[in-house]
């Protein structure tokens, strides 16, 4: 089958690799009929992500239908249409029970480079590394998916693949982002980064009641994106204003009650590749620069909560703690609890209050994949969202 | 020569024994002779005479390994045993090796004290297991793997057996690593059930098997650290999710179908 593979800093290829087969009795697998770049792949492309293998399949943003099952998968049949979360889940430990779905117990087969770094592991990914679990991904024809009986959610066939493909991943994560942030009547939101979570954070955001979202960012076709799809948002580009004086000009000299960081480390050219090795050495270094992090404490409301969707992975330098514990602020984050999510997501995608596919901006076939990291790596306009097909 | 795994540099006049200074040191200390006799030369007169001395017993310090002041004290800063890859410094002054480690496994005490009780179970988690065999009334066989591909065999008896709490076990006699374990049931409020396991080897040949089993990555409380997890996603999912097999780019079949974009 056709697989897009990782060789290295800026080397992905499109291989000829064998289809994959069921492992563990709880697996299934799935011919893709719809798969995606997510801006966290960049990371791997520009080799910041260790413990990647040369020849490793890409991709944890797919959906399709099962053409195979384990047996001990019940749940399921041959045929069924299936998005699959980005977070393998076991269903049956102390986090899944507790619906800390992405800190899974079980799911990760080498669990100790992340205990290393972080005392604990969470749950594996598709297609991240191999201190996520080492897992294939699904940009590819046919993926394996372990613990089938829990991951995949069933669409129904009216759905067209590119309105329901965003639950694999950045619809939840935006949408976890808004819920941490505990809107309540009147609130206002910041979101800082206009990228896909972004956008999702601000339209759930609304869906969740906030009284006013403002956006950050300073792509302007970003900006107008989410202009279209929330109409009353504000919009503040940083290259052309202060974020500070505006955000307290809209909130009445309050500051937003909640403040979102939707851009993570994925703006900064800075390196995890020592991360492990200064782990082990308790060796204090900064390799995450959070410009929009620190912006967004600094702007935040007394009181207010700071909700972070957007991938860190190292150690920070320069945080202003020190603001955040003098302004009583609460901090929510973490990897997307996919499964509580994907169900009532699917819900407001189907009763027509969301359209995920309004972040697309590009089509192309599977086998066009190292194109496409090229290109959504350089960040031009309007290379913002690809999705592969790989027919 | 089973205690000669230190290799040996051609500068090496003493023998492995007398060597009680370890490599970084070594160095460093060739380094700073080096510099001392040179500055001592260039400085000249009585103090110079004196530094490129100094600098001379370091130099030789370095290229020796071997430190006669170290030798007074009784310091040996070249016992491997003193390190480990891991951070931690394992008892190897006496060739035990003891490892305790907890998982909190979400089944009950009794469903996890009858996997556990019966021991032909344990090899289903404990990757360096074989096989364990009954052969008599609480007597069994277990047959594990050593490094480099070896074998290793022993008898067992239940040194102790507390239902749904605790179960105990040792060697017998004429075991090639005698070792012992325990494993104590705790439950908690709705987490499941605390594993508390204990484990105590005597590695082959003292301090040079517990160097060899460093050596090869197969650190004891590493190893137990697996087997726990290995046994906590048996008992909570029914299986041990692996990645062995799975298809990749590596894979002998595989071709690349587009030249690499971006490269």
């Amino acid at each position: 089958m056709k697989a897009i593979c990782w060789y290295g800093k800026h080397d992905v290829r499109t291989m000829q690799v064998p289809e994959p087969q069921i492992l563990n009795s709880r697996d299934a697998i799935i011919r893709i009929t719809l798969t995606a770049i997510c801006g966290s792949d960049l990371h791997l492309y520009n080799g910041y992500i260790p413990t990647m293998e040369a020849g490793d399949i890409l991709g944890h943003e797919f959906m399709g239908e099962v053409v195979e099952l384990g047996n001990d998968v019940t749940n399921l049949k041959v045929g069924d249409r299936v998005v699959v979360p980005f977070t393998i889940s076991c269903g049956n430990c102390f986090s899944c029970k507790r619906e800390l779905w992405s800190l899974c117990d079980n799911s990760n087969p080498n669990p100790r480079m992340l205990e290393t770094l972080a005392g604990y592991s969470g749950s594996a990914l598709f297609g991240y590394s191999h201190m996520y679990g080492g897992f294939a991904g699904g940009q590819a024809e046919y993926v394996r998916v372990p613990f089938a009986d829990v991951g995949p959610i069933k669409v129904p066939d009216h759905m067209p693949d590119e309105k329901v493909l965003f639950l694999s991943d950045i619809f939840p994560t935006g949408f976890m982002a808004a819920e941490n942030c505990n809107i309540h009547p009147g609130d206002t939101v910041a979101v800082w980064g206009a990228g896909p979570v972004g956008q999702f954070a601000a339209v759930s955001a609304n869906l969740l009641g906030a009284e006013k979202v403002c956006i950050i960012d300073h792509y302007e076709d970003r900006l107008e994106l989410a202009r279209t799809q929330n109409p009353n948002v504000v919009t503040i580009n940083f290259d052309e204003e202060t974020v500070y004086d505006r955000l307290l000009e809209e909130t009445g000299g309050r500051g937003p009650d909640a403040c979102i960081d939707a851009v993570g480390l994925e703006s900064h050219g800075t390196s995890l590749d020592a991360l492990l090795d200064y782990a082990k050495a308790y060796a204090y270094l900064a390799t995450d620069r959070p410009h929009a992090l620190r912006q967004a404490i600094y702007c935040c409301r007394k009181g207010g909560t700071v909700s972070v969707p957007g991938v860190y992975g190292g150690f920070l330098d320069k945080f202003n703690f020190g603001a955040a514990f003098g302004k009583g602020l609460t901090f929510k984050m973490g990897q997307t609890h996919m499964h509580k999510y994907m169900p009532r997501l699917l819900a407001e995608i189907e009763n027509g209050s969301v359209d995920p596919s309004f972040v697309i901006s590009h089509r192309l076939k599977l086998s066009e994949a190292p194109l496409a990291y090229e290109k959504f790596n350089e960040k031009k306009d309007p290379w913002r969202k690809v999705v592969l097909s790989p027919n | 020569m089973k205690d000669e795994l230190i290799e040996c540099s051609e500068f090496e006049k003493t023998g492995a024994s007398r060597r009680n200074v370890n490599n970084p040191e070594r160095v460093a200390s060739a380094v700073a002779g080096g510099a001392l006799v040179a500055y001592g030369l260039k400085r000249g007169g009585m103090l110079g005479v004196t530094i490129s001395a100094l600098g001379g017993g370091l130099l030789l310090r370095g290229t020796t390994g071997h430190s006669v002041v170290y030798d007074a004290v009784g310091l040996n800063t070249n016992d491997l045993s003193a390190t480990s890859l891991f951070g931690k410094t394992p008892k190897a002054l006496t060739g035990t090796v003891r490892v305790k480690k907890a998982v909190t496994v979400n089944r009950s005490p009794a469903d996890i004290y009858q996997y556990w009780r019966n021991f032909e179970n344990l090899p289903t988690f404990m990757k360096h297991l074989e096989s364990v065999t009954s052969v008599g009334e609480n007597k069994t066989r277990w047959k594990a793997k050593a490094p480099l591909g070896a074998t290793v065999e022993w008898d067992a008896e239940l040194t102790s057996d507390i239902e749904n709490q605790r179960i105990g076990w040792r060697s017998l006699e004429g075991a090639d690593i005698p070792n012992s374990g325990t494993v104590e049931l705790r439950p908690t409020r709705e987490r499941g059930t605390e594993v508390i396991v204990t484990l105590m080897y005597e590695a082959p040949g003292g301090k040079v098997g517990e160097w060899a089993a460093w050596a090869l990555g197969e650190e004891p409380s590493l190893q137990i650290a697996d087997d726990l997890g290995r046994f906590k996603s048996l008992m909570e999912t029914g299986l041990i999710l692996t990645t062995e097999g799975q298809t990749s780019g590596r894979s002998e079949e595989a071709r690349q179908l587009a030249h690499a974009a971006g490269a």
